[in-house]
């Protein structure tokens, strides 16, 4: 493109160019093709993701008891109502608290285990299938499984066969409140579901380090393993980082599947989500639901992009 | 290319920001989305459907769980002659569905579920007094209460459900110990038949106090128990009494001694625990006995659920069942009507079948229950005594967010050892606002 402007008058070059693009069938083509391509997925978008946004937003404001038909105002009334101590505040507690140990360690098992992928000699693509299929489960059906085979609470359960042969009585695992016990099968469960993805996330990110760098670390003298990820790996991988830690942060507070089938609406241990659920779906508050989820909706945002301030979301890696 | 690229950066951008947007709020469309999935498997019970003019009705139901229920209900449907009825069997969550469905124009015609006052307020269910007619008296006062909202009857009770308690005989005797009759006769008998690999007593994987996926089957004897509800006769909170917190405290008791079966396969009310020797007792519904004959045959009793002590309180079991409604959203409610008239109410041959031939269920019909020779002898015969002495009656002003909030109240207390006073009274305060929107 530079050197066929260089023989031309740059004046009239660039509006004769830019109308013949304009008017001509080409870009009209392009953008008709952008608009093929895109627009059902914009129109989807739309109707089922936007217009529901709106929806509920309007009907967090009104009274709608067993209906979705915003009738009557109530201003915020909803909200103050679920920012009271309260079934809602609880949930968002130990959520945040939940948030505060799952996030870690999914991140710490998703990244160990793509450096070992990473310096494995064989079978690769076997072993990178294997930690990812789990991702392609459905957390209905890994969840069924978890509680009707893997902890289910009587003698034939496998966690409880295994812990019998060491004379542990049987263990009702999801029941048992005090030591909590269900943590081991929802953590468990969802660290199954979740670390292949983030693996293969991380995988990509091992796979873009230049191997020069890591040449001229050991010529610097740093030492093959700690150093080397301290001050090489770690932080090439900042901008994958990033994104899984939103990621995983936005997951922990969007959690539902699991909770909700393993442990129903136990008030104990139930996600905003799942409390939300059981309002509007169950009680056929709408409009409580609804101010539940646009709260939920706009903490999600505030964390978000105060972690994007915080660590950069977005900016092009260093 | 150079003028191109700001403008394919900023679409990109925009649908970047929109992903991300919807991502990130991506819990708000939930309220929206659920409940639209197709867990229900629909059959077409209309032949082939060139049905011409005959209208349409899709009738919906939970998942019975004994065998041949289903087919049964296709098979009602298809014997209708004045319209093609779709019925739709619902696996799972239903109540969710249903709630979900009723709010929507391609929600069902018919359904079954129980009434509720909220729904009659908001106008979703539709006055069916005159369905009933003249045949009110054939329906036990129960029922009618549970299906009553000032005075207009909204839903023909289909089948009437109860609970009993189920005991193994040979298992009591070999322990030397009678079938419970106080709380503290429950507790220590649950105690002594519990085994390395038995439980005593199975209420529940709940413990039967978090109602969800049926659960929670509980919550009403805990007050019966003492002889009194969740609502007093006028409305107001009816669980705050001294009488109500002693009997919470021996629910926390009876949980405590550990041996009561949690974690099973199945919940309470499937008897697939009791009958695979997981639990000596299980608090189950009539509905399961002919399973239960089957495998046990004869080795098994049923009482209710006992009372309190000696003397405070009474024996109870829940009135509970079905009821089909009509939904006002129905695309001819007066063709709905008739549907339901003709089956539930003038079909008396499909109503026994129904009620007896699969599961065990008490017709609702006073005519039709006494005839019911199944019902007759055995333990059959106890349990419907039982029903007829101390079937306690659902309250049509109960709505869900007040049970969610006792039953919150009743997880906390009973399955992680809260105060019992200040749980209640938490509980108490959204009855109470409840009740407020409700009556003023």
């Amino acid at each position: 493109m530079a050197t066929s402007t260089v023989d031309a008058p740059a004046v009239p070059a660039r509006p004769a160019s830019s109308a013949r693009r304009r008017r001509g069938g080409r870009i009209s083509g392009v953008t008709g093709a952008f608009w093929l391509f895109v627009g059902p997925f914009l129109i989807g978008l739309l109707v089922f993701v936007y217009l529901p946004i709106v929806w509920s937003v309007v009907l967090s404001f009104n009274r709608a008891q067993n209906t979705v038909t915003p009738s009557a105002f109530i201003g915020l009334q909803n909200y103050i109502d679920l920012l009271k101590p309260g079934p809602f505040l609880d949930s968002l507690i130990t959520f945040t608290i939940f948030a505060a140990f799952i996030v870690p360690v999914t991140f710490a098992l998703s990244i160990g285990l793509a450096l070992l992928l990473n310096r494995i000699r064989f079978a690769r693509a076997f072993f990178r299938s294997v930690f990812f299929l789990p991702t392609a489960c459905s957390y209905v059906v890994a969840s069924l499984v978890w509680k009707l085979s893997i902890f289910n609470g009587v003698r034939f359960g496998l966690a409880n066969t295994v812990l019998s042969w060491f004379g542990v009585p049987n263990v009702a695992w999801l029941a048992t409140t005090s030591p909590p016990l269900y943590w081991i099968v929802i953590v468990s469960a969802r660290l199954w579901l979740q670390v292949g993805f983030y693996m293969i996330l991380f995988l990509a990110g091992l796979q873009r380090i230049s191997p020069e760098l890591y040449e001229a670390a050991e010529v610097d003298g740093a030492k093959r393993g700690w150093q080397t990820f301290r001050f090489v790996t770690f932080p090439q991988l900042r901008a994958t980082s990033v994104a899984v830690l939103l990621l995983l942060l936005i997951a922990a507070y969007q959690a539902f599947d699991e909770f909700f089938n393993l442990l129903g609406n136990a008030s104990f241990a139930r996600p905003p989500l799942v409390y939300l659920y059981y309002t509007a779906q169950g009680d056929q508050d709408y409009g409580h639901g609804s101010a539940g989820a646009v709260i939920l909706a706009l903490l999600i945002m505030i964390v978000t992009l105060a972690q994007g301030r915080i660590f950069g979301f977005g900016k092009a890696a260093e | 290319m150079g003028p191109n690229l700001p403008a394919s950066f900023n679409r990109r951008r925009l649908l970047a920001a929109m992903g991300l947007g919807a991502a990130a709020v991506g819990s708000a469309p939930l309220l929206a989305a659920c409940g639209g999935g197709s867990s229900g498997v629909s059959g077409d019970s209309g032949g082939s459907g060139g049905s011409g003019s005959k209208p349409t009705i899709s009738q919906w139901y939970h998942q019975y769980g004994e065998a041949g229920t289903q087919q049964a209900v296709m098979r009602y449907a298809k014997a209708y002659p004045d319209a093609t009825v779709k019925v739709q069997w619902t696996p799972g969550d239903y109540t969710s569905k249903l709630n979900s469905g009723l709010l929507s124009s391609s929600g069902p015609d018919v359904f079954e579920s129980s009434v509720n006052i909220d729904q009659v307020k908001s106008n979703q269910v539709v006055d069916m007094t005159d369905v009933i007619g003249d045949l009110k008296s054939d329906y036990t006062e129960a029922d009618l209460k549970s299906c009553t909202v000032d005075g207009k009857i909204y839903g023909v009770k289909i089948v009437d459900d109860m609970g009993v308690l189920y005991y193994r005989k040979s298992l009591l005797s070999k322990a030397g110990i009678q079938p419970p009759t106080t709380i503290d006769e429950l507790i220590s008998a649950s105690q002594e038949l519990t085994t390395s690999n038995q439980k005593g007593l199975f209420i529940g994987n709940d413990a039967g106090v978090t109602p969800s996926f049926g659960g929670g089957s509980l919550l009403g004897p805990i007050l019966w128990t003492v002889g009194s509800d969740y609502l007093t006769a006028d409305n107001k909170v009816g669980f705050t009494s001294n009488e109500v917190m002693q009997s919470f405290e021996k629910m926390r008791q009876l949980f405590n001694t550990k041996s009561i079966l949690l974690g099973a396969p199945t919940d309470w009310w499937d008897p697939s625990s009791f009958t695979q020797g997981l639990a000596a007792m299980q608090w189950c519904g009539l509905w399961a006995m002919p399973g239960i004959q089957k495998a046990l045959g004869d080795d098994f009793g049923v009482v209710a659920w006992p009372k309190f002590s000696s003397t405070v309180g009474k024996p109870s079991t829940f009135a509970g069942g079905w009821t089909s409604m009509v939904s006002a959203k129905a695309k001819d409610v007066e063709a709905a009507k008739a549907f339901t008239k003709w089956l539930w109410i003038d079909n008396t041959a499909d109503q026994e079948d129904f009620n007896l031939s699969y599961g065990f269920h008490i017709p609702p019909r006073k005519s039709l229950a006494a005839k019911a020779t199944k019902l007759q002898s055995g333990p059959a015969a106890d349990a419907l005594k039982i029903f007829n002495d101390y079937a306690i009656a659902s309250n049509t002003a109960w709505t869900a967010k007040m049970n969610s909030a006792y039953a919150d109240a009743a997880t906390a207390i009973v399955r992680q050892g809260g105060d019992v006073e200040s749980n209640l009274n938490k509980a108490a305060k959204v009855v109470d606002s409840e009740l407020q929107r409700l009556f003023g």
